[in-house]
């Protein structure tokens, strides 16, 4: 019996959204009487952070304090149309739609803080802490919230913004099958360092290092929280997992929580990670998001680095003890590929 | 049938309610008490979304009769934070990003009390065994775990953050 080392690489071009029918989101913005904003949505929040995304990015585009910003999500009955949270396309769409309507929002507010102050429009700035200031004499203030009042009160007038996010459909060449599916990308590169029991076929990460090139971060700790939790999913969809283990057949397909397997807390691997930030010029703020690709490449760098330690190719996930042990006595016994520079032994 | 009157202390509030004798603890919580704090995950003790504590201990109330819980001591993360203050644990999950999705952490939220209750100063092994009945798909576990020690650390005036 022999533990092997491996290691193994891949990485991965993601796209972000799908440009098939336009991929649009809509977002509305509006004030409260007193100052507050409310961006309604109905993208949903699956715990990836859209939610706490697009506060900032309303907060930014209005130019007012984040927590002056609320946002309503889930709710297809009142909010706008969104083509929903999928396709990697959270921070992309909703956002770019939601700095659309917050800019139309921002405009009215400063239309009416200029009204109240007497002076136009343009020589109006936010200072981001809730006022809004006379450029050059920023002593000529109003606050957000008197602004507000008087819109609502004295000027009958709305402090609200429609914002859609569409790009243009992409069809089919149809002489070259060429087509424009998505407008921006996001990159990985990921390396699985592992072990192979030969005897057993148990394999062990040990490792994963990590590349991640999203546009920019605009919420570091979340990006770092959805690479963390996405390749543990990908541990578990390569060594795990499966929803079809007989497939085609239906049977045994997982019912329930207790009818598959996944690395429980005690099963996690050290994971290094290194954002690269590189902004999007379609993309809100420059963030593209991770999305789905937290997840993507480790599995085939798992199998890449199986295929090191053992010289077995397992070409059907997930990559279970017993496909590793048919694949050694196919080849008979372990056939570890060549050792690449700093590969722990 | 007719039902059955259960008296328990939830929270430290003395609670009656009337349940039919098969019903389970956690839908008797949600649906009679009005403690939508123990989620229902798999119905089956496998997940630990509904992980209450029953006299200190952690139960698994899809699996717990309401009938049992007469006279008991019942917490639940409803009643982990009474005041304005978030408890120490729900105050490090949140700065160490320990949820996404949030389904798991009621129940994660649970095990970690009933473990810091009796081993204040628990290891990372420790840690990882005591929640390992719980089954989260979105973090990944390690700032879960990560948070839990930070919980402790900070109820012990260990600041780490």
């Amino acid at each position: 019996m022999t533990i092997h080392t491996g290691r193994g690489f891949a990485c991965i071009n993601y796209p972000i959204g799908m440009n098939l029918g336009g991929d649009p989101s809509q977002a509305l913005v509006h004030s409260t009487p007193d100052g507050k904003f409310m961006v309604t949505l109905s993208a949903i929040d699956l715990g990836q952070g859209m939610k706490s995304v697009c506060r900032q990015i309303a907060a930014e585009a209005l130019g007012v304090p984040i927590e002056d910003v609320y946002v309503d999500t889930a709710d297809s009955d009142t909010g706008p149309h969104d083509m929903g949270s999928f396709a990697s396309r959270g921070t992309h769409r909703m956002g770019n739609a939601v700095i659309r309507a917050s800019s139309e929002a921002r405009a009215q507010m400063m239309e009416a803080a200029a009204e109240e102050l007497e002076v136009s429009a343009a020589d109006l700035d936010t200072d981001g802490r809730g006022n809004i200031q006379v450029k050059g004499a920023p002593s000529k203030m109003i606050t957000v919230a008197d602004t507000a009042i008087a819109a609502q009160f004295k000027q009958g007038r709305t402090l609200s913004g429609r914002g859609i996010f569409l790009i243009e459909p992409s069809g089919v060449d149809w002489d070259t099958g060429e087509m424009s599916p998505v407008t921006t990308y996001a990159h990985a590169a990921l390396v699985i360092d592992l072990t192979v029991d030969d005897e057993t076929g148990e394999v062990e990460v040990k490792h994963i290092n990590s590349a991640y090139e999203v546009g920019r971060a605009l919420n570091p700790k979340l990006v770092e929280q959805q690479l963390i939790g996405g390749a543990w999913m990908g541990v578990s969809h390569a060594l795990y997992e499966t929803t079809e283990p007989y497939y085609p057949a239906r049977d045994h397909l997982p019912q329930d929580f207790n009818t598959y397997l996944m690395p429980g807390p005690g099963e996690t691997v050290p994971h290094d990670i290194a954002v690269l930030e590189r902004p999007a010029a379609d993309a809100p703020y420059g963030g593209k998001g991770p999305g789905e690709m937290c997840a993507n490449p480790v599995l085939p760098a798992i199998a890449n680095a199986v295929y090191n330690a053992v010289g077995v190719r397992v070409d059907k996930l997930p990559i279970t003890p017993e496909k590793i042990l048919r694949g050694l006595q196919a080849n008979g016994g372990a056939k570890p590929g060549p050792r690449q520079p700093g590969t722990p032994q | 049938m007719p039902k059955t009157p259960v008296t328990f202390t939830l929270n430290g509030a003395e609670t009656g309610i009337f349940v039919d004798p098969g019903l389970n603890l956690l839908e008797a919580l949600r649906r009679e008490a009005g403690d939508l704090s123990p989620k229902f995950g798999c119905g089956q003790g496998t997940c630990g979304a509904c992980t209450i504590l029953i006299n200190g201990e952690p139960h698994l109330s899809c699996l717990t009769l309401a009938v049992a819980a007469q006279d008991a001591d019942i917490s639940t993360t409803g009643g982990l934070a009474p005041g304005a203050d978030l408890h120490p644990l729900q105050q490090a999950f949140a700065d160490g990003f320990a949820a996404q999705c949030g389904f798991c952490t009621s129940g994660m939220l649970m095990a970690a009390k009933a473990l810091l209750d009796r081993n204040p100063r628990p290891t990372r092994d420790e840690v990882v065994e005591a929640i390992s009945g719980n089954l989260c798909r979105c973090t990944g576990y390690d700032p879960i775990v990560d948070a839990i020690l930070d919980a402790a650390a900070r109820v012990q005036g260990r600041v780490t953050a």
